[in-house]
């Protein structure tokens, strides 16, 4: 199966990925590629398979409703690009 | 010769004796690792970052400790290298990728403070494929890797920093992490022993993850004896991830000596078919019959869905990476663009310029399959089939007790080789996927040479949670054998 310049534009916008035009391309060479390998699947006769999601099919475990973690705000912002009074930074949203 | 210049021939247990009799100190060992860094790593490139500074005050630290009878574990005063996604407090951890080239974690990874408080002494982080996306480390935005066994080939991945830093040995031991073949496949390009646990057996917090369902942290060094022991510091359950195992982590260094007579071997007949380098197969087959001599059974079993394996993964992984990847959008952490217009082009640009290229191939992969329409006819599809494939070996160890076969088609490629062309290089971990998909433990150790000169290593699958028994397989390997002991001779 082969995916359109256009598919690919709209999965980059889904993915907030900025493709430029002149990569799009490269890109839908690529993934149409990959697709191809994956289609291989759909051939498989999968009628009643219960679909894996765990290899051990455990269940979520689960705890006691409490707090465990202690405040660490001014150590995970360092690592920030931009903070101001405890809070991230991010353009103007509304104006 | 000097102290100093045998140091980097011992095993884990060999260097914790030297430490722990006073035959040297543990900053004499960590010195003798940190000038082989500095002397080969320029042509390897199998380091990130060399945290010299740090490693010399644990050194001190531990020596002192040591003499004070504080510590005494087997880890106590071994070096170790990690690779650099295992985030290391105050240390930057970059997973290879612009994306973090200024990260300096704010916390450690459970593994890393499993062996910080067991004494180890961490001299780095290895290079890798970007976020492990890879299986040549040609991904890494930090350069390629080069193996030390042909400088002109790749080392694999992308766990390839920390093969090469084994083989080189450039550290008695590092972690790696696989995810479709990670530690086995660069393992084998490397001459080196690896094992990927069982899902769930060691904990994931503070590994950056790619794909969830498939990710595992494993140790990778010389020998299997050096894996055992490494693996009893890190395995067990920790609450902080939820897919960790509460089960009860054996002495894998206990079992070692174990007899393998008996031992019922299963070869699957997939794994031998066409594909498979002739020059490979030749060594595969010679060591079986070196486990055949010594009084194992061998039998012929079929996976009949593997060929669908690499089709699966290449649904699932995305998948899991494409969810996992959306936390890096330039605000809290990581890469930010410059100027940003609005909110969107913040994380537009921001993901764009931080990513490499198969990272954003992944992540489109993913979120194709998991848009709306496609999500039943990949996700759900591939999960199906995933269950097939995990079938096949619970209908395997029905009839035999490990299954063995190549880690990989071929031995170690040419650097570029296979760059531009990502089914190709997908292809390279055929041997290896079906196994991570099923979530049992892999692991790889050298068996010998091929034809063309570059290392061999044997695949080696045990069933769920069987690590000390597969551990025992390989160290009884290593006793008749020295396959594991050969370095290049430029790095001897």
């Amino acid at each position: 199966m082969s995916i359109s310049a256009e598919e690919v534009k709209k999965v980059a916008h889904l993915a907030r990925l900025a493709v430029p035009e002149e990569q799009l391309e490269g890109y839908v060479r690529n993934l149409s590629n990959i697709l191809n390998l994956v289609d291989q699947l759909s051939a498989v006769d999968t009628t009643g398979v219960e679909p894996m999601a765990h290899p051990l099919d455990m269940m979520q475990r689960l705890r006691e409703d409490v707090v465990t973690e202690t405040n660490h705000r001014e150590k995970y912002q360092s690592v920030a690009p931009e903070v101001e009074n405890g809070l991230y930074l991010v353009p103007k949203v509304i104006e | 010769m000097s102290k100093a210049d045998s140091i980097h021939t011992l095993s884990l247990k060999g260097i914790h004796d030297g430490v722990h009799s006073g035959a040297f100190s543990v900053m004499e060992v960590t010195d003798a690792y940190l000038d082989r860094i500095e002397r080969f790593n320029p042509e390897l490139n199998a380091y990130i970052t060399v945290t010299r500074d740090s490693a010399k005050a644990q050194a001190l630290e531990i020596d002192n400790r040591i003499r004070k009878g504080e510590l005494s574990g087997p880890m106590a005063g071994v070096p170790y290298a990690l690779k650099d996604l295992f985030c290391s407090e105050g240390v930057r951890t970059t997973c290879a990728s612009n994306m973090l080239s200024n990260f300096i974690s704010p916390y450690d990874a459970h593994v890393a403070a499993k062996l910080k408080a067991a004494g180890g002494v961490l001299l780095g982080k290895n290079n890798m494929d970007e976020f492990a996306m890879g299986s040549s480390n040609e991904t890494s935005a930090f350069g390629v890797v080069r193996n030390p066994w042909d400088t002109n080939k790749v080392p694999g991945g992308s766990s390839g920093g920390g093969a090469a830093t084994i083989a080189a040995r450039l550290a008695p031991m590092t972690l790696g992490t696989d995810t479709g073949g990670s530690i086995r496949q660069p393992a084998s390009f490397c001459n080196i022993t690896g094992i990927k646990p069982t899902y769930g057996r060691v904990s994931r917090y503070g590994m950056i993850a790619f794909a969830s369902s498939l990710d595992q942290c494993g140790p990778m060094a010389p020998s299997a004896e050096d894996c055992a022991i490494t693996l009893n510091v890190i395995a067990g359950l920790d609450v902080r991830d939820s897919t960790s195992v509460d089960r009860t982590v054996p002495d894998y260094t206990a079992t070692l000596n174990d007899s393998i007579e008996g031992l019922k071997i299963g070869l699957p007949k997939e794994f031998f078919a066409d594909g498979l380098d002739a020059q490979v197969g030749v060594v595969i087959e010679r060591a079986i019959k070196e486990f055949e001599a010594k009084g194992a059974i061998i039998k012929e079993v079929s996976l009949p869905n593997s060929h669908l394996a690499v089709p699966v993964y290449y649904v699932v992984a995305p998948a899991e990476c494409s969810s996992n990847l959306s936390r890096f959008d330039g605000v809290r952490f990581g890469h930010r663009c410059e100027d940003p217009k609005d909110l969107r082009d913040l994380y537009e640009r921001s993901r764009w310029e931080g990513f490499g290229d198969e990272v954003k191939r992944r992540i489109m992969i993913g979120t194709y399959a998991l848009s709306a329409g496609y999500y039943d006819a990949y996700y759900l599809k591939a999960q199906q089939v995933r269950r097939l494939i995990k079938q096949d070996f619970e209908s395997a160890f029905a009839d035999v007790d490990v299954i063995m076969g190549p880690s990989c088609p071929t031995t170690a490629f040419g650097l570029g080789e296979k760059k531009d062309d990502p089914i190709a290089m997908y292809l390279e971990d055929l041997y290896t996927i079906p196994v991570s998909l099923a979530g049992l433990p892999g692991m790889t150790f050298p068996v010998g040479f091929a034809a063309d000169g570059l290392p061999v290593g044997i695949q080696l699958v045990g069933n769920y949670f069987e690590e000390a028994r597969m551990l025992n397989i390989a160290h009884q390997y290593q006793q008749w054998t020295e396959w594991h002991t050969q370095v290049p001779t430029k790095f001897a």
